[in-house]
């Protein structure tokens, strides 16, 4: 029995050299990076209506005989009766999401206008919101942005120091932040999904988890080297990783498997806040030990090898 | 070195202490977690539960009614219907949100002519018997701005009906019959005097007797016409109508020529107030324009609750899986300590009560993601602590001492970000949208409870099933 125990031990000890492949993270990494920035560049993003002002409305059509429901057919309604929309996007079975930059009264032209083409409308969602409000939205989330970010650094100050835990922690945090920005640019571009409150809202949550994912490797890092003063750091390093690793990873799978269930089976009103909180989770996790850790390691290597320069000087 | 927090922390000198923990104390906790669970299990059952039975030729069909809560002690009273409040995107309806068209109103009066739009839009909507309808105002810098929500209101032209108009205050002369044939002629009569000639109505005490009145204070144009009313109407009433309902209506003393009138009456101050508050939206109709409408249909409402309560079965049915697999024997208990911390979470939500809005429901979930954090942290130092070969109590008490300083940090940014979202004090830079702070609020009280729950209620079930269970174990062997 009690061989058995140490046999299990052994395996449970038994680690993967992490530190071997940072090249390969970082060039992950470089990669995501690369494309968000692209994208974001490029294409932008598409803000939601609570930032720009304007309208959306959600219909459920049917078809009328000689009249299939699709983009163009709603589009073409939509302009005999002079009503520019500025994108008509499917949102599951029947409802279309029209959205345009008039609002007065924009709810009912359209049911009057599609109404005229297809057999049966429904406005199942409308929402109108005044350029004044959306502008005034823009600066608080952006005060709201600026506090949160503001909050975390001085948390990781005083978790960590300036030092240079502190600073990869911010850079690891600034590439999941990337990430998921480039990530929605990407879906905004090619899906058509906005940035909205909700979305904002999402990026803060998932900077928190990230920033808490790396916590705990550092710590680890930390404790070890508190133990161990005699090891050399990337082994040392590396450990921490593989012991936190199992941790992380099954913690991360539960929130991953309620978002992806939350985003498959959420909705259409969450479906981009669940994703936007799903990639953010994904990445948060991969960075702690793939982008956090080998940042440290190359900042240390960096280190000696200056250490090592004046010594020969 | 670390400095000696709890006394889990160093087995070698009180572990002895652990393993002859008070075995009274630990059934204490327990008999309280199961007291609680079952008090949650209570309040978070539906009010109406319907049971349909057949058990061969025995049948029960019959719908049970849980009552709510009612508790008055002295002047404290605590009630709840303990149902879930459900935003108006899961229940369908309609906001509005009003901005009030200030600048011509002096700076002083802009609050009180807020309030006095709010009086009357909410009296507007009482006519029109929505229940639970709120109407909010929100002052924002030199913005003044009314939150119109109207919870089953589908049609949003009906609701820019009802509110869209401003309240029109009106004088009515109402002549008192002297004879059977004067009958037909006096009937209530509208005058040419209105609100526009109302300048202010405000509440005063009567300086013999203390009591609350209303003063009027009219525009010089009113004052002419006031006059000519009150001369016409002494000894009779005048009614004062505020669309189109009677708000009061004064018996006319003597005829009143300087422009100032003062309705006096039994009244409370209360009621003195709210005469005046409404006389003034009479008075100062302010301009209010729509700045955002969002409308829920009935259905998509109905599809949203659907889709959540989908998705949450789902979702906790997964991570119960996933933990038992990955953990087996402590994942079952991981999973009882999960479900107590459902019940847990929709108790509050009833008791507070909570407004679940669909990021609300987001937020739940994810919590419960992260609920399982603080015992999967737990678990994995128990591992650890048990691979470097230390006896299994001590290494249950120092798992979890480990394991309680990580999740204490795990959860302080995460906490830091829901205060910042829900914005508490109603700082006016920070967002004060409702469906980003029906998140923040569940995410917060998703992330204690489960701090609560993950620290000690898994820590007892562990102690007395799995530490226990494990020592009868290898006595057998």
């Amino acid at each position: 029995m009690i061989k058995k125990k140490k046999a299990k031990n052994n395996e449970l000890m038994k680690q993967i050299n992490f530190m071997k492949l940072i090249p390969l993270y970082f060039s992950i990494s470089g990669a995501a990076m690369a494309i968000g920035i692209f994208s974001l560049i490029v294409w932008r993003v598409q803000p939601a209506i609570d930032f720009v002002g304007g309208s959306l409305v959600e219909v459920e059509l049917q078809d009328q005989e000689g009249n299939t429901v699709n983009e163009g057919a709603i589009r073409s309604a939509l302009f005999d009766k002079e009503i520019e929309a500025n994108s008509i996007q499917p949102a599951g079975e029947k409802r279309w999401l029209i959205r345009s930059k008039m609002s007065e009264n924009i709810d009912k032209y359209v049911q009057s206008a599609l109404a005229e083409k297809f057999s049966r409308v429904e406005v199942t969602r409308f929402e109108s919101i005044g350029p004044a409000l959306g502008k005034e939205l823009l600066s608080k989330t952006f005060f709201g942005i600026t506090l949160s970010s503001l909050g975390i650094l001085l948390y990781v100050a005083h978790r960590f120091g300036g030092g240079k835990y502190g600073v990869c922690a911010v850079l690891a945090m600034i590439h999941d932040s990337l990430v998921v920005l480039g990530a929605f640019s990407l879906l905004g571009h090619f899906h058509g999904a906005e940035i909205d409150a909700l979305f904002v809202t999402a990026l803060l949550t998932v900077l928190s988890f990230s920033v808490h994912d790396t916590i705990v490797v550092y710590d680890r890092i930390r404790e070890n080297l508190r133990k161990f003063p005699q090891e050399k750091f990337e082994p040392l390093a590396n450990r921490s990783v593989n012991e936190t690793m199992k941790r992380s990873i099954n913690n991360s799978l539960t929130i991953i498997i309620m978002l992806v269930i939350l985003t498959l089976l959420g909705g259409a009103t969450v479906k981009y806040f669940s994703l936007a909180l799903l990639t953010g989770t994904i990445t948060g996790t991969y960075s702690s030990p793939f982008v956090a850790v080998p940042l440290l390691v190359v900042w240390n290597r960096l280190e000696e090898r200056n250490k090592k320069s004046k010594n020969r000087n | 070195m670390a400095t000696i927090k709890h006394c889990w922390l160093k087995p070698q000198l009180c572990g002895y202490n652990h393993s002859i923990m008070r075995k009274q104390k630990l059934f204490g906790r327990l008999v309280a977690i199961v007291v609680i669970s079952f008090l949650s299990l209570y309040i978070s059952l539906p009010r109406r539960i319907p049971v349909n039975l057949a058990v061969g030729k025995w049948q029960l069909e019959k719908t049970f009614f849980l009552p709510g809560i009612g508790w008055k002690l002295g002047p404290l009273s605590f009630s709840r219907d303990l149902q879930i409040k459900q935003g108006l995107d899961l229940k369908g309806g309609t906001q509005i949100v009003l901005e009030a068209q200030v600048l011509d109103v002096p700076e002083s009066e802009r609050d009180s002519a807020l309030e006095s739009a709010k009086t009357v839009i909410a009296r507007r909507i009482d006519l029109y018997g929505i229940s639970e309808s709120v109407v909010q105002t929100a002052k924002n810098g030199q913005t003044y701005r009314l939150i119109v929500e109207l919870p089953g209101v589908t049609d949003v032209n009906e609701a820019r009906a009802l509110i869209g108009q401003t309240a029109k205050l009106e004088f009515w002369e109402m002549p008192q019959a002297e004879t059977e044939s004067q009958q037909s002629q006096a009937q209530p009569q509208p005058t040419d005097l209105t609100g526009q000639d109302l300048q202010k109505a405000a509440v005063e005490f009567d300086q013999t007797s203390g009591e609350p009145v209303v003063s009027l204070v009219f525009t010089d144009e009113g004052r002419d016409k006031f006059a000519e009313i009150t001369k016409r109407n002494v000894g009779q009433r005048v009614g004062i109508y505020l669309d189109g309902t009677p708000l009061t209506v004064p018996v006319v003393q003597v005829p009143i020529t300087d422009g100032r009138a003062i309705i006096s009456g039994n009244m409370e101050v209360k009621e003195a107030k709210q005469l005046a508050i409404s006389l003034n939206a009479g008075a100062l109709p302010v301009g209010m324009t729509i700045v955002k409408e969002t409308n829920i249909g009935a259905t998509l409402g109905k599809e949203s609750i659907e889709a959540s309560i989908r998705a949450g079965l789902v979702g906790l049915l997964a991570v119960a899986t996933f933990m038992i697999i990955v953990y087996r024997k402590l994942g079952i208990l991981a999973d009882i300590a999960l479900v107590i911390y459902g019940l847990l979470t929709m108790a509050i939500y009833k008791l507070f009560p909570i407004t679940l809005t669909l990021p609300g429901v987001a937020g739940f979930l994810l919590s419960i993601g992260m609920a399982t954090d603080a015992n999967i942290l737990i678990f994995e130092r128990l591992k650890e602590e048990l691979a470097r070969g230390l006896p299994l109590r001590a290494a249950v008490e120092l798992g979890f001492g480990r394991a309680w300083d990580s999740i204490k940090d795990a959860n302080v940014t995460t906490l830091l970000i829901a205060f910042i979202l829900y914005n508490p004090f109603e700082w006016q830079f920070l967002n004060t949208s409702g469906m980003v702070r029906g998140f923040a609020l569940t995410l917060t009280i998703g992330i204690l409870i489960s701090l609560f729950t993950g620290i000690v209620v898994s820590r007892t079930l562990i102690r007395i099933f799995y530490v226990n269970d494990q020592k009868e174990k290898s006595k057998k062997q």
